[in-house]
C-alpha cells in the first residue's frame, strides 16, 4: 500500500495521521491491508470478513474512539474481480480526526453488518444494498429504501444507464399509474468533452456495412 | 372470563400528512395509543441525484446541491465546493470566504426559522411560522440579491463565489442584523416559556449523548445532548477561524433542548453575520471574491471583450469544464441541520467518478422507530419536528 512518509527522514515529525494509521495497522495485524494518507483523510483498506472487528476496535481502542458513526457508502468499479468498494467513514471527536475504511467485495460476496456496533449503519446499509446490490450479512432488515416499491436494478452500478428502464405516468383511460419502458425522443448524449476536436462517435444502426 | 386477542393497530402516516414535512410514509403500529413500532418509507422524492452528478462536469454537478436541503441551499453548495477546492489545490481569496460564511449563516438562519416554526405548528401554535416566514422572506430575498435566485441559486462555486455582492446589499443586511433579534425574541416569547409548547416537547424522544454518537447524529442533535460539538469550531473551514462564536449546548437531549439550541444557534449566526459585514466594510474586506487563477473560475464578461485568454479560458470552462486530479476525500461542513458530508471519488477527468452525499436528516430519520417507541401518537410529529427532516436531502 502506499505510504507517502516512508521516504521522508526520520527526524521530520511523523504526519498525526500516519502516526495514527501506523498504530491502527499494527495493531490489528492481518485485518488491515494497509492505510494511505491523502488530502488530510486517513484511509484504510481493511479485509472483508474483518470489517466488524476493525471497527469495533477503531470504536473502542483509547488511542482512536471513533466512536461516531458518519456514513457508508459504494463505488462501483466494474473492471475489478471484485468490484465494489464499500466506504465506511468514521469520526473521533476526541481526537478530531476522520477515518475511512475501505473493504471490497462483488455482488454475491456479503460483506459482515456493522450494525451491531454502530446501529446508525442501519439504512446507510440498506442504502447501499439498494444502489450497489452489495449484500451485508446480519443486517436486520436489509429491504431497498430509496427507489420505488418493486424497482428492478442497481441504479448507481456503472452499467445502469443514467436514464433507467422504466418511466411511470398516470394514465387518465386507465385510471391508474403505469409503467412502461423508456422512450426517448432523443438519445440521452453523453459527450466526450477530453478531446473537443474529436467529438463524439455516433455510431448509426446499420452504418458499419457502408465501410465494409 | 375469556382472554380476548388484543391486535396491533396499524396506520400509514403519510405520505402527503402535513406534519410528515414533505413526502414521508410511517408505517405506525399502535397499541391503543403507545407507539410499538415505527417504519419509515422514504424514498418518494428520490430523484438519483448522485447518479446525474457522475454525468455532468464539477461545475454543473453544483447546482444538484441546492435541491438537497432546499431550506438553506447554500451550505451544501459550501460542501461540494470545499471538496473540489481541496483537491484542485485552489485557495478561495479572503472577500469570498467572508462572503460565503456570511450566506451560510443565513442559511442557518433560514433553516432554522423554518424548522422552530413549523415544528410549533406540527403541535398546534399557528402563529410563530407566520410570524418566522416574515423573516425568512427577507433572507430569501438577500439571497436573491446576491444570486438572482430566491432558493435555487448556484452561488458558491468552486474556487469562490459567483458574483461580488453590491455595497447596498451589505448595508440592508447590516440592518436587517440590528432588527432580527428583536424579531426572534417575539417568537421566543411566544413559545419558549408557553405551558403547551414545554408539555409537548419537555422529556419527549431524549436523546443520550453515546447513542446520539454511534447513531450518526450530528449538528443540534448531539449538542442538544451535551456534546459541544460544532464542525464550524473543531474543523473550521473559510473564515470561521476568525469568527467569535459561542456553540449553545442542551442537557437533557429532548425536543424541547433542541429547540432551545437551535433559538441559540440563530442569535450565534445573527453574531456571526454581523462580523462578516464589518469584515466585508473593513479594507482588508475588499478584492476578488473567487480564485483568480483563470484555470478554475471562468472570466467576467467585460474581461472576454478585452482578452483573448479570457475567451479562450470561458469556452473551455463551459464545454470541457476543469479537471480534478485522481483522489477521493471527504469534506464536511455544519450545516444547519447537522454534518452535511460529500465524499468525491475523483478519476482525472472532468466529471466525478462518484459523488455520495451524506445528509444529516438521513441519519436522523433512520433512528425514528428508535425515538419513538413507547411514545404516544400525539409525540411523532413532536419528535418528527424536532430532529429537522427535509426530504430533498434525505432521498436525494
Amino acid at each position: 500500500m502506499t505510504d507517502t512518509v516512508e521516504t521522508v527522514e526520520p527526524v521530520v515529525q511523523v504526519h498525526p495521521l500516519v502516526a495514527l494509521g501506523e498504530h491502527i495497522t499494527a495493531s490489528l495485524g492481518e485485518a488491515v491491508l494497509g492505510f494511505e494518507v491523502g488530502y488530510g483523510d486517513l484511509s484504510i483498506s481493511a479485509k472483508r470478513e474483518s470489517i466488524v472487528e476493525v471497527v469495533t476496535f477503531l470504536r473502542n481502542d483509547p488511542k482512536c474512539r471513533f466512536i461516531s458513526f458518519v456514513d457508508v457508502c459504494g463505488t462501483d468499479y466494474p473492471a475489478r474481480e471484485f468490484r465494489f468498494d464499500v466506504i465506511y467513514h468514521f469520526l473521533s471527536p476526541h481526537l478530531n480526526q476522520r477515518v475511512r475504511v475501505k473493504v471490497e467485495t462483488n455482488d454475491s460476496t456479503p460483506v459482515p453488518s456493522i450494525f451491531g456496533v454502530f446501529p446508525g449503519a442501519d439504512w446507510f446499509e440498506r442504502e447501499t444494498y439498494d444502489l450497489y446490490g452489495v449484500l451485508f450479512s446480519g443486517h436486520p432488515d436489509l429491504r431497498r429504501i430509496l427507489t420505488d416499491y418493486g424497482f428492478d436494478g442497481h441504479p448507481l452500478r456503472k452499467d445502469f444507464p443514467l436514464t433507467g428502464f422504466v418511466e411511470v405516468r398516470y394514465d387518465e383511460e386507465r385510471r391508474r399509474v403505469v409503467y412502461e419502458p423508456v422512450s426517448l425522443p432523443q438519445e440521452f448524449r453523453s459527450f466526450d468533452y477530453l478531446s473537443p476536436w474529436e467529438g463524439t462517435d455516433y455510431v448509426l444502426p446499420g452504418d458499419e456495412k457502408a465501410k465494409n | 372470563m375469556s382472554e380476548v386477542d388484543v391486535r396491533n393497530f396499524t396506520i400509514n402516516f403519510g405520505p402527503v400528512h402535513p406534519s410528515a414535512h414533505g413526502v414521508l410514509r410511517m408505517i405506525l403500529e399502535l397499541d391503543g395509543e403507545l407507539v410499538e413500532r415505527v417504519d419509515p418509507h422514504i424514498g418518494l422524492l428520490h430523484r438519483g441525484t448522485e447518479k446525474l452528478i457522475e454525468y455532468k462536469t464539477y461545475l454543473q454537478a453544483l447546482p444538484y446541491f441546492d435541491r438537497l436541503d432546499y431550506v438553506a441551499p447554500m451550505n451544501q453548495e459550501h460542501a461540494f465546493a470545499l471538496a473540489v477546492e481541496r483537491m484542485l489545490g485552489v485557495e478561495v481569496p479572503r472577500r469570498g470566504q467572508l462572503i460565503r460564511v456570511l450566506y451560510a449563516e443565513i442559511g442557518r438562519l433560514l433553516a432554522h426559522l423554518m424548522n422552530v416554526t413549523t415544528q410549533a405548528m406540527d403541535i398546534g401554535a399557528l402563529t410563530p411560522p407566520l410570524w418566522g416566514f416574515e423573516q425568512r422572506e427577507k433572507l430569501m430575498v438577500f439571497y436573491e440579491r446576491a444570486s438572482g435566485a430566491r432558493m435555487h441559486a448556484a452561488y458558491f462555486r468552486p474556487g469562490g463565489v459567483h458574483q461580488d455582492l453590491p455595497q447596498a446589499l451589505v448595508d440592508d443586511i447590516e440592518s436587517f442584523c440590528e432588527e432580527f433579534p428583536k424579531a426572534l425574541d417575539d417568537i421566543d416569547t411566544l413559545l419558549t416559556e408557553n405551558r403547551i409548547f414545554k408539555q409537548r416537547g419537555v422529556d419527549i424522544g431524549i436523546v443520550p449523548l453515546e447513542e446520539a454518537w454511534g447513531r450518526g447524529f450530528s449538528g443540534v442533535m448531539v449538542r442538544a445532548s451535551g456534546a459541544a460539538w460544532d464542525l464550524r469550531k473543531a474543523q473550521p473551514y473559510d473564515a470561521y477561524a476568525e469568527m467569535d462564536f459561542d456553540i449553545p449546548t442542551g442537557a437533557n437531549g429532548d425536543c424541547y433542548d433542541r429547540y432551545l439550541v437551535r433559538m441559540e444557534e440563530m442569535r450565534q449566526a445573527n453574531k456571526i453575520m454581523k462580523q462578516c459585514v464589518q469584515k466585508l466594510n473593513a479594507p482588508e474586506g475588499k478584492g476578488p471574491v473567487s480564485s483568480v487563477d483563470g484555470k478554475v473560475v471562468p472570466p467576467k464578461r467585460g474581461e472576454m471583450k478585452q482578452s483573448m485568454e479570457a475567451l479562450i479560458h470561458h469556452f473551455k470552462l463551459y464545454t470541457e469544464g476543469y479537471k480534478v486530479p485522481a483522489g477521493e476525500i471527504y469534506a464536511a461542513v455544519e450545516a444547519p441541520k447537522g454534518e452535511f458530508g460529500v465524499y468525491l471519488v475523483a478519476d482525472g477527468t472532468n466529471k466525478p467518478y462518484r459523488c455520495h452525499i451524506r445528509a444529516p436528516g438521513f441519519a436522523h430519520l433512520s433512528a425514528m422507530d428508535w425515538l419513538c417507541r413507547g411514545h404516544m401518537l400525539a409525540d411523532v410529529t413532536a419528535i418528527l419536528g424536532s430532529i429537522d427532516i427535509v426530504f430533498g436531502e434525505v432521498d436525494r
